[in-house]
């Protein structure tokens, strides 16, 4: 008989769970953070959520070795299986590294925690682009960390050196027809429609249905034309040959090429990096801090920590993205900072957009892509 | 087969009834049945937190509503995912899977079988060990690690495509389709469907097989009358097992097929982390879940019963 009653358990232990987090909806990013923190200041050991292979460990080490304090470091593939981590709260995480659009999301959700601007004096570092962002105006709740752009990387020795720099090796018949079956795109809604739409001449952030289906339809003859949508591995198969035009994030072009070079190989000479003339998506992940955080102070420090000059070069040293950092420019090597690929030019930089979130729209994305797809 | 079950049980009190000592013997009936739930509890327990409870997590959530930025809010509740799922882009992907998954267990089935039959007609116990050993290896490596291999394998660079090459037969390049989707989950699947066929061939009477040809019945129909019926059970559930994780596949068709052709596990994977669609994907999942339920509970009041 008892037995019988039994599944009152999960159904009441459901009531429980959803009703604590209901309640703690639209709260703003005071609470955890209220305590003022110094300069320097810690409160505990800091745990780190970041994207895998972000961060020199060096740099780890030092700011634990600095302000005797430990990092736990983990790791999350995509902004949205960081935020289904962080939004169910008390996740534990200090320090997030969204990217620009998720920042937007984060911050109107409550998830993160006014910045404290008197205990990062470095952000007086910052190049002054990088103050004022469309997705955090003033900078109030996150701090850009590191930027770069999606575009185009090409195997030469297929290619040749002679070849446009534009989308239409991916996606103009004429052009791309010859690469078939060797080319592969990002398997991500957003990056591979909003490509589309960009050689179309649209925005990448349009609302417009029109525009998106016609991006779909191109994306549709484009998908018969891949070996493969990925966006864990495209710079590893192009490396390895499986490809020759990939889709990619630059800084992941990059460090695959710096490990395929040897003494005698320059990977550099046969493989090329380019964003396209119609323009793409420009991004810029950035760092934040918790509203329920449990160490605020701790967090501030390591931004602060972060944003120093030679601290800020090392990063771009180490994962080959640019640098918001302007007084880190003097430590960056000359050959990342003289890389139109990693610095583009301003004429190309006026091209490129950033992601923005649509709101109700993103499902209208989500299903365009896997509606190309087939 | 099944008359067996819970018959006997059954029985029990009424007999001990007439035989004289009822209320002792219920006593202690009870006791043992207390017993019985209280070594049971930890896994009841373990199936309820980890089983239970995430479903009816997921069941929740299909009626909750995705706010503009894309985050689940546990209000306002409705049916629009459901509503959703009519929608032609869904018909094309299930279709999709529902041929991959029949493809997979029906090639699964034809290689087990015979496999299976060898193993089991072993006399060496030391033979059908080993091969029985050898069925089970994969499972001590990564899945994951596996597909990557099956990959760098098929791929036009890989050592199939350079053998084909050396004997002239030219670039073998089946990575990224649909085929080598189809390898990736028979491959994966293939033990599912060994070990319950193997445990039922394993307990046949081969006494029943040789009688049968005693009484003239050719090896054909000596195996379509006595050891086909008599292995049922195990290539139902060897079906059943095969099926249904092959329904449910994601990583082979994303890291195998290139991402080109959505099956239903991708389709819910994307919405809950690309278009952030909760409630969408929970709605999927609760029909995809349901649809099996009813299913196999259909299978086991009919023709379950009759095997």
């Amino acid at each position: 008989m008892r037995l019988r009653t039994l599944w009152l358990i999960p159904v009441a232990l459901v009531l429980v769970v959803t009703g604590c987090s209901t309640e703690d909806d639209g709260d703003g990013g005071e609470g955890a953070a209220a305590a003022a923190c110094e300069p320097g200041g810690t409160d505990g050991d800091l745990v780190l959520y970041n994207w895998s292979e972000y961060i020199d460990p060096e740099l780890i080490t030092q700011f634990e070795q600095q302000y005797g304090v430990s990092v736990t470091e983990d790791f999350f593939p995509s902004n949205e299986d960081m935020l289904a981590k962080v939004s169910s709260g008390a996740s534990g995480f200090d320090v997030v590294v969204p990217s620009d659009y998720m920042v937007a999301i984060m911050i109107e959700e409550g998830l993160l925690a006014e910045l404290q601007a008197d205990a990062i004096p470095n952000l007086a570092n910052l190049d002054p682009e990088f103050t004022d962002l469309p997705f955090d105006p003033e900078g109030r709740y996150s701090v850009p960390y590191q930027w770069g752009t999606s575009g185009i990387a090409v195997d030469t020795n297929v290619v040749g050196e002679d070849f446009e720099q534009s989308w239409g090796i991916i996606f103009d018949p004429e052009q791309a027809d010859a690469y078939s079956g060797k080319i592969s795109m990002l398997n991500d809604p957003r990056e591979s429609l909003g490509a589309a739409l960009k050689y179309l001449g649209y925005s990448l952030n349009t609302s417009d249905p029109d525009e998106l289906a016609e991006a779909q339809e191109l994306l549709t003859e484009t998908t018969a034309r891949l070996a493969t949508y990925d966006s864990d591995q495209f710079e590893d198969l192009l490396v390895g040959g499986e490809t020759a035009v990939a889709h990619g994030w630059s800084g992941d072009f990059f460090r695959a090429f710096d490990e395929a070079s040897t003494d005698d190989f320059d990977a550099y000479e046969q493989y090329s990096y380019f964003v396209p003339e119609e323009g793409g998506v420009r991004w810029v992940d950035n760092m934040a801090i918790l509203a329920d955080a449990p160490h605020p102070c701790t967090a501030h420090t390591f931004v602060d920590f972060m944003l120093d000059a030679e601290n800020g070069a090392a990063l771009t040293n180490f994962n080959f993205y640019a640098s918001p950092n302007a007084a880190a420019e003097e430590f960056i090597d000359p050959e990342i900072l003289e890389d139109p690929a990693i610095y583009p030019p301003e004429e190309v930089v006026a091209n490129l957009e950033f992601i923005e979130d649509t709101g109700d729209f993103e499902t209208q994305y989500s299903d365009a892509f896997t509606q190309a797809k087939g | 087969m099944t008359t067996d079950f819970g018959v006997v049980p059954d029985l029990t009190p009424e007999q001990e009834h007439e035989s004289g000592a009822p209320a002792l013997e219920a006593a202690s009936e009870r006791r043992a049945a207390r017993r019985g739930f209280l070594v049971a509890l930890p896994s009841f327990a373990y199936l309820v937190i980890f089983f239970a409870i995430p479903l009816v997590i997921v069941l929740v959530y299909s009626f909750a509503t995705r706010n503009p930025r894309g985050i689940t809010e546990l209000r306002d509740w409705n049916v629009e995912a459901y509503r959703a799922l009519a929608e032609p882009l869904l018909r094309s992907v299930l279709v999709r899977t529902l041929v991959l998954a029949l493809l997979t267990t029906v090639i699964c089935l034809a290689l087990s079988y015979p496999f299976a039959y060898y193993m089991a007609t072993r006399d060496s116990e030391v033979v059908r060990t080993l091969l029985l050993i050898g069925v089970m290896i994969p499972f001590w490596s990564n899945f994951l690690v596996r597909t990557y291999v099956i990959r760098v394998l098929l791929s036009s660079s890989g050592p199939l495509s350079e053998a084909s090459q050396s004997i002239g037969l030219g670039e073998v390049d089946i990575a990224f389709s649909n085929a080598a989707v189809l390898i990736g989950l028979v491959y994966g699947f293939l033990p599912f469907m060994i070990l319950p066929l193997y445990a039922a061939l394993e307990r046949i009477d081969w006494n029943l097989v040789e009688a049968a040809r005693d009484l003239y019945a050719s090896g054909w129909k000596a195996f379509r009358r006595v050891v086909w019926p008599l292995s049922r059970p195990g290539v139902v559930a060897g079906c059943i097992l095969v099926f249904v994780p092959s329904f449910g596949a994601y990583v082979t068709s994303d890291i195998l097929g290139g991402a080109k052709n959505p099956l239903f596990g991708n389709y819910i994977v994307n919405q809950f982390l690309q278009a952030r669609d909760w409630p969408a994907g929970a709605a999927v999942s609760v029909v995809i879940l349901a649809v099996m339920l009813i299913g196999t509970l259909v299978y086991f009041r009919t023709g379950g019963r009759t095997l």
